[in-house]
């Protein structure tokens, strides 16, 4: 089982809807509008519709807001990337395969490639720059180091990501649950066995703090 | 003053910090999201670039319009690079570049491109040779002793048929660069495995002094042997600056074109007879094999046939090179050698099973037909007691009842891996601080790290007071990264730098100390006097003594010269098992075990070394059991170019890996020898050997999909 969730049915911050859709397309095509009964057109009134162009907005990442202006199709990996200069979160495959750009959303990991930027308004962002606390990386990213868990380092970052949002569900994971745990992230170097064993020491050290 | 150093490696048991199981020195940094990636730039003013690539295999242009796409706003550049009447040879041939604000912007404009083609037939399969035509081109034969005589007199023959795709390198960071071109001065940050080499491609293009282009990388995301040109997106992106009034422009390939364009490894269809005497002796290779190398052809070398049991005594070698419709094969990890591998202990394995043999016994009986009898002998009994081989072994087809079939392979390799021509230089500061310089990279294998344990080894420091500098042209050339050549290369040109700058701080030493530069040595960060150790100093205080001078040595690692001087050499050796579980109901393998045993002399660091190992073992099961590039007949496109379908093995799919270093004295006395390659090289044999002992039945075409599986069946049955 992949341990990537789905996100949530919910309605999305920037009420980008696709009835919200519609009634853009709407406004220059009469043709979609007919069949619209009167309830829902009512129902529309409060759906915004951003764009064409960029558009202003505005993310908490690590716990700050970022303002930036994007526009409406930037995803939240090239709004990171492209705009804010938080280049942890690498663009692999694009299209929510490989996890290079896992970040952690509201709690849950997730593919930042396949956000919005809009839709990430109001939402927590955690991203692997906001891991380390002064200065002092986090029990993650050193067991990465201590069992050599990463070679060109490209998959590392999202891995780093994945394993905190795993760990933060199950902060006693047996080796096998790793293997399932973390089966939504891509390494082409073959570090595999080193995540492995690093995700295990991560959860002994991130236990230990809680104890002390 | 010696008048020749002593450049050697301390004895095994003399080592402080090299054979030391140390963390690579830039892990911090890559897991921690602080490495700055050459894709990561974002310098000031900076462009996206963007292309756009034939949707057709072979066509002929009939027009090409920019201007819409150059009336865009916020688009600075657009450079068309084909024209009407030029013939498209491959889907994803590069036809115009664009540099605008945004990256929206530039594909935005890339889609405002009007072309128009004549489209024309194209071959883009090669598996059926029949249909190939005047596209396969049939390379001389190469035969040795008497092959008939030989197959006549034999106690048993096997025939068979394999095959192993073109596989891609699928580099996590594609193919790319920010680059920016001021008047005649380029500032170049490539993915790169060539830093110093690569400017030069810049420098002929755009006709600037090579000296003039700076070429900069501090972490690069997998090359595989597909990064060592500039390549024309490296062109373009120049061009654009160029035409954007030098703003640096920045192109990383998206994935998509990254699949279909920048590097793929030949695929290899082989029809083998081979001919044993009871006894299991070989006493006859035959293959008639082809592959493709995209446009360009062969790339395969079939001189390597019959793999590592190249003595057998007669032979009879045929390979056919097919041109096909795609983008062009370049190195990959280990050229040619999986692939014939594959095909040699595949069809080893089956002319075993053929006489009832265990093919662990076949190989031993056979292994003076290898060049490394020893070596070999030693390393299949090290991975036979790994793999509990003779326990677990059975022979073909798994008769345990239930549908899980479970089976044992095995393969070896070799490889060369002497290093390459490389200079560095070594300056230690009167504050004692030690610069190694050397125009090299780290493509993720480590090589930072070994830079400094080598350093800190030379001078008796710990690793930490070691600064490496690398990854610049303006630094000593280190040559590129092929062919498992840096390590030996960067190894010994630092070791002899070290040692130069060390045997200048020692005659200023040796003044203060009134005894001879000869007698002093440099242990646990003090320089002593050999054989009375309380006499000397700490290595800062000797350094103190330097005033306000530093001293700076160069060191050189020549080649030719290399083997006498005994700090790195040639030729390595490694043998791999396999144990899988085969459900003979749905197809699907299971990976249980992998053992690999790797030698590669001089162990510099066993835990940097085992990841690539371990690395190349899942490289291996990807390419055994997920990866192929599968073109489409119809349209002449790659099928798969994304990470869905182009399929990589996940953490949960790879089983246990078990990797010995094959570290003794007698493999450490031949000096550092490269090991990314050997290392991925005998994994997919050994696991297609596993499937058909387990199922009974060659399944003979890589990746073993469960389809694949089904069919194999499906004719043991017929």
């Amino acid at each position: 089982m992949n341990q990537k969730q789905e996100p949530e049915k919910r309605k999305p911050k920037s009420n980008f809807s696709r009835r919200g859709f519609l009634q853009g397309v709407g406004v220059t095509s009469g043709v979609l509008t007919t069949g619209v009964l009167e309830s829902e057109a009512e129902a529309q009134t409060s759906a915004k519709v951003a764009g064409p162009g960029e558009v202003p907005i505005t993310l908490q990442i690590n716990g700050k807001p970022y303002k930036t202006s994007v526009e409406p199709r930037a995803t939240l990996l090239d709004t990171l990337r492209h705009r804010l200069d938080l280049t942890a979160a690498k663009r692999v495959c694009d299209r929510g395969t490989c996890g290079a750009c896992t970040v952690i959303i509201d709690g849950k990991v997730m593919y930042s490639c396949t956000v919005l930027a809009i839709d990430a308004q109001g939402r927590q962002i955690q991203t692997l720059e906001g891991l380390s606390q002064n200065g002092k990386p986090h029990a993650v990213s050193r067991a990465f180091v201590a069992n050599d868990a990463q070679q060109c380092g490209y998959c590392t970052p999202g891995f780093v990501m994945a394993a905190k949002g795993f760990l933060d569900k199950n902060p006693n994971p047996t080796y096998e649950e790793v293997k399932t745990g973390l089966g939504g992230n891509l390494c082409r170097c073959g570090t595999y066995m080193g995540v492995r064993k690093a995700v295990l020491d991560a959860a002994k050290e991130m236990k230990g703090a809680k104890n002390a | 003053m010696p008048n020749t150093p002593d450049y050697h490696w301390p004895p095994m048991d003399k080592r402080r910090v090299m054979g030391k199981r140390l963390e690579r020195l830039d892990g911090i940094a890559k897991s921690t999201g602080a490495a700055k990636y050459n894709s990561d730039l974002k310098p000031d003013g900076m462009l996206f670039g963007a292309l756009l690539t034939s949707p057709h295999a072979h066509a002929k242009v009939t027009s090409i319009d920019t201007s819409a796409a150059e009336s865009l706003a916020g688009v600075t550049a657009v450079r068309a690079v084909v024209k009407a009447g030029d013939e498209l040879q491959w889907a994803g041939q590069e036809l115009a570049f664009v540099a605008a604000t945004t990256e929206d912007i530039a594909n935005d404009a890339i889609r405002l491109i009007k072309v128009n083609y004549e489209v024309m037939p194209h071959l883009v399969n090669e598996e059926d040779l029949s249909k190939a035509g005047n596209r396969a081109r049939p390379s001389g034969e190469q035969a040795t002793g008497d092959i008939d005589k030989a197959f006549q007199e034999a106690d048993a023959t096997s025939e068979g048929s394999y095959g192993i795709p073109v596989l891609t390198h699928c580099c996590l960071e594609p193919h790319g660069q920010t680059i920016s071109i001021k008047g005649d001065r380029a500032e170049y940050f490539p993915s790169t495995q060539n830093v110093y080499g690569i400017a030069s491609d810049i420098g002929r293009a755009l006709n600037i002094p090579i000296a003039n282009v700076h070429v900069h990388m501090d972490y690069m995301g997998g090359g595989f042997g597909s990064k060592f040109p500039a390549d024309k997106w490296g062109l373009e992106s120049a061009e654009l600056s160029k035409a954007s009034g030098g703003r640096p422009v920045k192109l990383f390939l998206d994935r998509a074109t990254e699949l279909s364009i920048a590097g793929n490894r030949p695929s290899v269809f082989a029809k083998v007879k081979t001919a044993a005497k009871k006894d299991g002796t070989i006493t006859a290779w035959q293959s008639d094999t082809w592959s493709t190398g995209g446009i360009g052809g062969g790339n395969l070398n079939a001189a390597l046939f019959p793999y590592v049991f190249t003595q057998v005594p007669n032979r009879r070698i045929n390979h056919t090179a097919v041109s096909v419709n795609a983008g062009a094969a370049r190195a990959w990890r280990a050229p040619s050698h999986p692939q014939v591998c594959f095909i040699t202990c595949s069809a080893l394995e089956d002319l075993a099973a053929k006489i009832n043999m265990d093919p662990l016994d076949m190989f031993l009986k056979n292994i003076n037909y290898t060049s490394r009898a020893d070596l070999y002998k030693f390393q299949f009994a090290k991975a036979a007691e790994l793999m509990e081989w003779k326990k677990n072994w059975h022979p073909r087809g798994d008769s345990a009842s239930g549908p899980v079939k479970r089976g044992l392979g095995l393969a070896l390799g070799t490889w060369g891996g002497a290093g390459h021509a490389s200079t560095c230089k070594t300056t230690i500061h009167p504050d004692a601080s030690v610069e190694v310089e050397l125009a090299t990279q780290d493509l993720g294998t480590g090589t930072r790290t070994m830079v400094a344990m080598i350093a800190a080894e030379t001078f008796g420091l710990p690793v930490s007071a070691i600064k490496v500098k690398l990854g610049d042209n303006a630094y000593p050339n280190s040559g590129g990264s092929g062919g498992s050549t840096t390590i030996g290369g960067v190894t010994s040109s630092t070791r002899k730098s070290s040692v130069n700058a060390l045997a200048k701080l020692f005659e200023v030493v040796a003044k203060s100390l009134d005894v001879s530069a000869d007698d002093l040595e440099a242990v646990d960060q003090r320089i002593r006097v050999k054989g009375n150790p309380d006499k000397g100093m700490s290595f800062t205080q000797a350094c103190q003594k330097l005033g306000v001078n530093s001293i700076s040595e160069m060191g050189a690692n020549e080649p030719a010269k290399a083997p006498q001087e005994g700090l790195n050499t040639g030729g390595v050796g490694g043998v791999q098992m396999a144990d899988v579980s085969v459900d003979i109901e749905t197809g699907i393998v299971k990976m249980n075990r992998l053992v690999a045993v790797q030698d590669c002399g001089l162990v510099v660091n066993p835990k940097t070394a085992e990841s690539q190992v371990y690395g190349a073992c899942i490289m291996s099961i990807c390419g055994a059991l997920y990866e192929e590039r599968i073109m489409d007949e119809q349209t002449g496109r790659v099928l798969n170019p994304d990470m869905e379908f182009y399929k990589l093995a996940g953490i949960g799919d790879i089983g246990e890996i078990i990797v010995h270093m094959d570290i003794r004295e007698e493999n450490d006395k031949r000096g550092v020898v490269g090991l990314g390659e050997p290392c991925a090289i005998g994994g997919i044999a050994a696991i297609a050997n596993a499937v058909a002992n387990a199922i009974g039945v060659r399944a003979p075409r890589v990746p073993l999909t469960p389809a694949r599986i089904l069919a194999a069946l499906e004719r043991r049955t017929a």
